[in-house]
């Protein structure tokens, strides 16, 4: 019950709602319509990147909840991306299994192997840890490329567009839908994971393992389930990738791509699942929002520059990165937050 | 119990005065140091049983052979779990000790930081609770049900503590004194059979050291927990405690009632030093 002192509930069920204030139930309406209308209101060239984003979000959350939540640091995320990729295109290719089975397969199969890697933060942590999953994603981005199997020796392999009836979903209007569903359920699952005891023990993890092992957690268990999550969200969200691009070659798959989503979590905000939303959306669309506007210097004063283009565009955006972490080192979430308690309180200022 | 409090937070089914604990001659070695030397009591249901000694006699370095963080190299711990059996504490891991209900706090406050009051003493009820990943993804249904089960507890010993105020702060921005209750609290969602403190009133004034001596008497009359609690402050230890073993470089060198322990030779010796000429 919100009042004009303040919000009172009387109820568990109530206190433990994610919500309290109409005004936060406006605010859930306004995205709702802000989803719904987006994909009629963005040129196909945009609505590519709106789809991207929602990709690498999943991945982007499982990543969370491992390294923001669970304080473990991965860098095998482009690896495991790669697993659930090539594994969804062999079913579906060779095997001819339905794109729904194959993915889910893929999600499971990348968990599973996510576990394995996992292993080692049975005795690692934090650099060390680090480097073990680099070992991981060395051997995952060297196999994708020395394994001819997997690609029955052309060096890449097509992943089909899913089909409903005979109708091939190809459009990235289409693809929208899809992946909203998808990405929603996983921000949605992922939001719930932290608002039971188990989210709450992976946070303990993070902040005090030798206390939260003296209060009975089960530490390295739970180390491996949190890597076993965020790799199964990896691979979904190679999968999903896979029959978007309809190609996957193991170009994709590099450590360069795991860093991509290193820092997507760092810029989000660590340790939050709608941060690591933000952090995929903003890691895929300033680089193309800088690409744009470099295309758009052709016709200015500013011709001299193209030749350097691409060198501008990294520095610039490497640049952005820095100033942001300089300025706000808990990340687009915390600074969402800070907005909204500006306004709660506003005309004051505390 | 004559109160409101619906919950019974003692997790032994001993009867008062039985047979808990047993520490038999439990020897840690760090390389060349002795950190335990042979040390044997026995530790009753129902008491508070105070440890005391002067810095590095090994109060701590015990408290973390009893919850498996040291594995001494000698001796053995026989913890009486009642219905559920006895069982050697020697070798056992910190986590299934936690199971066997022995709860502890510690001495550098090891609290998690980032979360808040209360989603720390629901930490505590972990060990009562089941966890499933899909049902933990899909939120409504068991997992829902189980965190308002759960939480009905864990308000009690908020209201026990008194720490209703500040249930939804994070705990590393609280002040100290709240800290360390919210780390008794911890514990006791855990429905201990066995609470170890260690040092819960170090580093706090006088009024503050009342009031955490009031809550674990609390505790123990209300409730009935075993309480094994470290502590330099022997005006409090005196009060509260049923029984005193007192530790000296890594030897139990007085194990009786407080007024005993306060009159023993050895015991002045070791906390006020001999006199030159004595």
């Amino acid at each position: 019950m919100a009042t004009a002192t303040g919000v009172y509930n009387t109820t568990y069920r109530r206190d433990f709602a994610l919500r309290h204030t109409k005004a936060e139930y406006f605010r859930l309406a306004l995205l709702a319509a802000f989803v719904v209308v987006l994909p009629f209101s963005l040129s196909e060239y945009w609505l590519s990147y709106v789809n991207l984003i929602l990709l690498a979000a999943i991945a982007a959350v499982g990543l969370n909840i491992l390294t923001g939540y669970t304080g473990l640091v991965s860098l095998a995320t482009a690896g495991f991306l790669g697993v659930g990729a090539y594994t969804t295109a062999n079913l579906t290719t060779r095997a001819h299994w339905p794109m729904p089975l194959s993915v889910i397969a893929a999600t499971l199969l990348a968990a599973g192997i996510g576990a394995l890697f996992g292993l080692p933060a049975l005795r690692l942590k934090g650099l060390y840890l680090a480097i073990s999953t680099f070992a991981a994603q060395v051997i995952l981005s060297n196999r994708f490329r020395g394994w001819a199997y997997l690609t029955q020796g052309h060096g890449n392999i097509a992943a089909g567009y899913p089909t409903i009836g005979t109708h091939h979903m190809k459009s990235d209007f289409e693809w929208y839908w899809l992946l909203l569903v998808v990405t929603g359920l996983v921000v949605f699952a992922g939001v719930n994971l932290f608002r039971t005891g188990l989210g709450r023990a992976f946070i303990a993890i993070r902040d005090q393992d030798i206390a939260a092992e003296v209060m009975g957690v089960r530490v390295g268990a739970y180390k491996v389930l949190a890597f076993s999550i965020a790799c199964g969200l990896a691979g979904l969200s190679g999968a999903l990738q896979a029959h978007y691009r309809t190609i996957v070659t193991w170009e994709n798959y590099e450590i360069g791509t795991s860093f991509t989503f290193v820092a997507m979590i760092i810029v989000g905000g660590l340790g939050s699942v709608a941060g690591a939303v933000y952090g995929a959306a903003f890691m895929t669309w300033v680089p193309a929002y800088i690409t744009k506007i470099g295309q758009s210097l052709q016709q200015g004063s500013f011709s001299f520059l193209i030749r350097k283009l691409p060198a501008v565009q990294l520095t610039l955006f490497g640049l952005v990165l820095v100033v942001f972490l300089l300025f706000e080192p808990r990340g687009l979430a915390r600074l969402w937050q800070r907005a909204k308690e500006y306004f709660r309180i506003w005309p004051f200022r505390y | 119990m004559s109160r409101a409090y619906r919950h019974n937070l003692n997790g032994s089914t001993l009867e008062a005065g039985a047979l808990q604990m047993e520490i038999k001659d439990i020897t840690l070695r760090f390389g060349g140091v002795r950190a335990l030397d042979g040390v044997s009591f026995n530790v009753a249901q129902g008491d508070i049983h105070a440890i005391i000694g002067p810095n590095g006699a090994g109060k701590t370095s015990l408290l973390n052979c009893i919850s498996g963080l040291y594995r001494p190299q000698v001796g053995e711990i026989v913890f009486h779990g009642g219905d559920r059996g006895d069982r050697n504490l020697v070798r056992t891991k910190p986590g299934a000790i936690a199971r066997l209900g022995i709860a502890r706090t510690f001495q550098n406050i090891e609290l998690f930081r980032h979360m808040t009051v209360l989603e720390n003493l629901m930490l505590g009820r972990h060990t009562h609770m089941s966890h499933h990943l899909l049902a933990s993804f899909l939120y409504y249904g068991p997992a829902q049900r189980q965190e308002i089960r759960e939480r009905e507890l864990v308000e009690e010993v908020i209201d026990l503590l008194e720490i209703q105020a500040v249930r939804n702060k994070e705990v590393g921005a609280l002040a100290y004194g709240f800290q360390k209750r919210v780390e008794l609290g911890r514990a006791l969602c855990m429905q201990p059979s066995l609470l170890l403190l260690d040092e819960p009133m170090a580093g706090m004034n006088a009024e503050e050291k009342e009031d955490m001596a009031r809550f674990v008497l609390d505790v123990n009359d209300l409730a009935g927990v075993t309480t094994v609690l470290i502590e330099h402050d022997m005006g409090v230890i005196m009060d509260i405690s049923d029984r005193v073993s007192v530790l000296d470089f890594g030897r139990c060198i007085a194990d009786g009632a407080p007024a005993e322990v306060g009159s023993d030779q050895a015991v002045r010796d070791a906390y006020l030093g001999q006199e030159a000429n004595a």
